[in-house]
Order: C-alpha cells, then structure tokens, then sequence
C-alpha cells in the first residue's frame, strides 16, 4: 500500500492490467512483500483472528438475512424457524451469535496488546483512531443484532439503550422519538435496526482497509517498541506472517467451534427465548459480556446523566490514549512501573465487568458491610485515573530500561546481528 | 492571487460563488430531511395516539395495567392509607417535588405512564421501601403517589394526558 511491492508482471495479460490497474501489485505490496519486525510475538496474530472473524460475521449474516424477517410480529418465530427448519440453519445462527463474542475477545485482546507495547504511540495515532473507530461500530452494530431475535433481552436491552439518549439536553426526547419511530421500542425500531445492522458492518470493512493503510505506512510496531532500521529486522509478510496469523486463526476457530457446537448458549441468555413484551421487564437485566465493564460503570454512577455520561466517556477516553501516554519508550518490557498499572488495569477492567453483571446491593464477595456499589466505585475511579493521572504522570517519572540499538541485535545478539548484514551483503 | 496591499471590493464573481454555495447547502438541507423524518413515528403509529379504558373492575387496592403506545400504563385503585402516607409527605424529602394532588386528578385513581424514568423498565407494583413501585432494573424506589424516592431515576413517573368520560370510564391520551 505504500510501495513495498517487489511484484513484477510475466504474463502479458499481467502486464496488461498492470498498466491500466496495478491492483495486483498493491495487494502484493499489502500481503506478500510488506516488511515485518521479524520479532512479533503471539500476540500480534490477534489483528488477522479479528479480520477472519469480521468475515466469519459478514458470510453468516448474510445468508441469515435470507431467512430472517424483521417485523415485529415475525422476528422471533422466524429465528426458531432458521434454528429448527432451515438446512443448516443452527449451525449458521449459533456461529453468527458466537463468532459476535469471539470477534470482541480477539478485539479486545488486539487492543490491550496495543496499550501494552505501545503501539498507539508516535507516528501510529491515526491507526489507533481507526482502530477505535471500528471498535465503537462493532458495538453499535453488535447490540443492533442482539435486538433482532426480538426476545425479552433483545426488547429490553433496546430499550435501555435508547433511553440513554433522554439525557441529551433540549432534544434528547426528540433522538429517543427519532430513533423508535414511535413512544417506545416497536416494530419500526426494529425495522431499522436490521437495515442498518445489515449496513453497519460494510461500513467496518471500510474502516478496516483504512486501519490496515495506515499500519502500512509506518509499519508494525514490536514487542521492543524500537523501529525497523534495516532489512535485517523485518521479514516479508509472506510466507512469513500469513503462516503464523493463519496458525493462529486455526487456533481461535477451535475455540470458536467449541462453542458453536457443544456449549452454544454459553454467552447467551436464556430470557432472549421468551418473546418479548413490553408489558413485562425481566427481573435481571444484563448486557452481552462485551458491554459489562461499561455498564457497570454506567450502575456505579448514582445519577441519570451522571452515568450515561460516565458511561459514553469511559470508551471515549480511549480515542484519546495517545496524547495522555507522555513516555517516549513504547514497549512495556521496558517500564517496569507502567507494567504493573498495566496489568492491574486488565484485572480492574475483567472486575468491572463481573459487577456489570451483578446486583449492585449485594455484599462483595460476601464481606459484610461492603456492597458491589462501593467496590464498583473504586474500580470506576481506577479505571479513568489509569488513563487521566497514570499515563500522563508515569511518562514523566518513571524510571525505564535501556532500549537495545536495533531488532536484530536484541534477537540475534550482537555477533549475530553482525554475521546477517554480512551474509546479506556478500 | 497577488497581495495588493488593499482588500478587493467582493466582485460579481464572488457573489456568484457564495449564492450557488448557499443555495446548494439549502438543497442538500432540503433533500437530506426526508431522510432523516422518514424515521419519525409514522401516521399508523400516530393513529394510536388515545385509548379508553373501562375502570369499573378495579376495587380498591387493585390495579390495572393497560398498553397505550407500546408502554404500559398503570391505573391504581388506591387505598385511602396510601393516599393520606402521599399527602402528609413533605415536599422537602422528595428529589421532584409534586404535591399528591398534582399527581392524581381524583385521589382514589392514579393514572401513570409504568415506565421508570431511569432507563424504561417496567417498575413492579407494591413493592419498595414506600410500597409504592420499585424498578428491578437500577433500584429506583417511588412512592404511593409514584414520585421518585431514591435510586438513580431523577423524574416521577409520568402522568400521561387524561380525562374522566364518566365515572367508570376513563380517556388515555
């Protein structure tokens, strides 16, 4: 994508079509011949698991929209017809329903390893951004498709969602009106979010040519944080990478299919079989997995707006990560402090999302006097000082290792790093 | 364009520039809104927009619960106890103050939209600190008048519009 390519056309048809579109030389610029930090790890496959699983997503949903109906009346009875009737049809709905969850682990766990090693830092901002951009879409088009079923989770989960919008000032009655098509969540509300649901996710494979653009300008970052100086620190993407994402992928499908095929219901809930009501509010209302840190953040927050805005800024203060990091030194292998604040964010953000899912009354753990309110306060309080006093204080006064001088020599030892750039001369 | 040192008076050209401009943003303006207003309640939704409600069933201390536009409306019988623990509340222990009389147009016969108004669950009816209504949802807790008295709902219930036909007959909307 910005001239790695090292593809020459043969063929005259090749020659041909290179002359009036070189597509095939940017998508072998893009996928065979890019330089890669020889150096990434494991966690690095984690971008292309995310990509399969966006296609995974896309495949499924479509030839389930062939035997979906998006009306009220029809919706749920037309999802128990695609599990029992249609050829197939289980096996389609129950990975487009856990191949959701699976593209949230593998995101989240793509974007932790970018604030571990620092990949959103200098000259990769605009590949963060984008990165976050997809991330919001996903969530906006993953609670759209959880309220296609038409369950009671599915209705109910609608309508606590579009009530946040109330707290806008002056017109936050009229987005709620605008976005239902009428006084409360119906068929119209559901009407249009299968047409945008259907939309939304093209919408992310967009940004995801953009994301990919904007890795391939500056190239991927390292578990060392240090650049790529020379040939000697990069391997091309092919066979190289594509066989280690690929590995990787086989590994994650695997977990994904264990899932599809012998705990199916693991992620769901069992209230989205019953077909929703309006006149009925299910006793415990929960949000998918992928939503619980924020909700709880939402339900620490004793006030209406308070929460929501809580809610909406705990997600929106990660668009904003690189210019709250003030260290230089990218790669937490080489800030011992920042990497213990690091971790306990992990622990603090996995904590949040076990309270986003329990009752706020009760005792924590059972320690008398203690409620999950309190507790899921202070974890609140943790989760934004992390990125509002941690980051920007940490990069002034933190006390950090030496960096190594290049990729090669921290992998091959200075000898080594020697004897490759003479075998690549002679 | 060379730097003259004095600025240019606007010319026929400039005029020409800023109107087609202006009247360009007008048309995507005007094109755009019945894009965006193709999502407001339509005419077959606004066509539900009254129901009436025979009341005559509900003895007291009984409740009814009926659907007006997609939200359940709670139509209370209430206890003549119920009605006098609202009444003697003073205004100062309430986060929206309303007097009882405010709320229920006859004492006996509170008539509300049953829609808590944190995040629009349903509240569960005779239940909570005040055996008022209480919302599974965030534990917002109202009152027998359905003020809102603790949790994190910041409005009382909504009273919809409504009018007596008769004594036993009642207007929603």
């Amino acid at each position: 994508m910005s001239g790695h390519s090292t593809y020459v056309p043969k063929s005259d048809a090749g020659k041909w079509l290179e002359k009036r579109l070189p597509i095939i030389s940017l998508l072998h610029g893009a996928a065979v011949s890019m330089p890669n930090p020889r150096n990434l790890n494991y966690w690095w496959v984690f971008g292309g698991i995310a990509l399969f699983m966006l296609i995974v997503q896309v495949v499924t949903g479509i030839v389930l929209a062939m035997h979906y109906t998006p009306h009220a009346d029809m919706a749920f009875n037309s999802v128990e017809h695609i599990m029992r009737d249609v050829n197939w049809g289980w096996l389609l709905r129950y990975t487009h329903a856990n191949g959701a969850s699976m593209f949230f682990v593998a995101v989240y766990i793509h974007i932790l390893r970018g604030m571990y090693y620092g990949s959103y830092k200098a000259p990769r901002e605009v590949l963060w951004l984008l990165g976050m951009l997809i991330y919001l879409l996903m969530m906006a088009t993953g609670f759209m498709g959880y309220v296609l079923p038409w369950g009671q989770m599915s209705f109910w989960g609608a309508t606590v969602i579009t009530n946040f919008f109330e707290v806008v000032p002056f017109i936050g009655d009229d987005i709620r009106i605008l976005l239902w098509g009428g006084f409360a969540v119906d068929n119209p509300t559901l009407n249009r979010f299968f047409s945008l649901h259907y939309l939304l996710p093209f919408v992310i494979l967009g940004v995801v040519i953009l994301h990919i653009w904007a890795l391939h300008v500056p190239g991927s970052n390292n578990p060392l944080g240090v650049e790529a100086k020379s040939k000697q620190d990069t391997l091309s993407f092919h066979p190289y990478f594509t066989m280690k994402d690929l590995y990787g992928i086989v590994l994650f499908a695997i977990i994904l299919f264990y899932f599809v095929f012998f705990n199916p219901n693991f992620m769901g809930h069992p209230d989205n079989y019953i077909p929703a009501n309006s006149l009925v509010t299910p006793a415990h209302i929960v949000p998918e997995w992928y939503y619980l840190p924020f909700y709880a953040i939402l339900r620490a927050i004793p006030s209406k707006a308070g929460g929501v805005a809580g809610m909406f800024g705990s997600i929106l203060i990660l668009f904003v990560v690189p210019w709250l990091d003030t260290s230089k030194i990218r790669s937490a292998n080489f800030r011992p402090a920042y990497r213990i604040f690091f971790w306990i964010f992990v622990a603090n953000g996995l904590l949040l999302g076990y309270f986003g899912q329990v009752s706020t009354t009760d005792n924590f753990l059972g320690i008398a006097g203690v409620t999950n309110l309190v507790v899921s306060q202070m974890s609140t309080i943790y989760y934004f000082g992390f990125f509002v006093i941690i980051l920007p204080v940490l990069g002034l006064i933190e006390k950090t290792k030496p960096l190594p001088n290049s990729i090669s020599e921290a992998v091959l030892g200075a000898e080594g790093a020697a004897a490759e750039a003479a075998e690549q001369k002679a | 364009m060379a730097d003259t040192g004095k600025v240019k008076e606007p010319g026929r050209r400039d005029f020409l520039y800023i109107a087609t401009g202006a009247f360009g943003a007008l048309g995507v303006g005007v094109g755009a809104w019945p894009l965006l207003d193709q999502m407001n309640p339509d005419a077959s939704v606004k066509a539900l927009a009254s129901i009436e409600v025979d009341i005559s069933t509900v003895g007291v201390g009984e409740s009814l619960t009926v659907n007006w536009r997609g939200k359940p409306i709670f139509i209370r019988h209430r206890t003549a106890e119920e009605i006098k623990t609202s009444v003697n509340t003073p205004l100062s222990d309430l986060k929206d103050p309303e007097e009882d009389s405010a709320r229920a147009e006859k004492p006996e016969w509170l008539i509300m939209v049953g829609v808590c108004t944190h995040l629009g669950c349903i509240p569960l009816g005779e239940a909570g600190k005040y055996n008022g209504w209480f919302c599974p949802c965030h534990n917002s807790v109202y009152d027998t008048a359905g003020r809102i008295r603790s949790g994190p709902a910041p409005k009382n219930l909504e009273i919809p519009e409504y009018s007596f036909i008769s004594d036993t007959k009642i207007k929603i909307g």
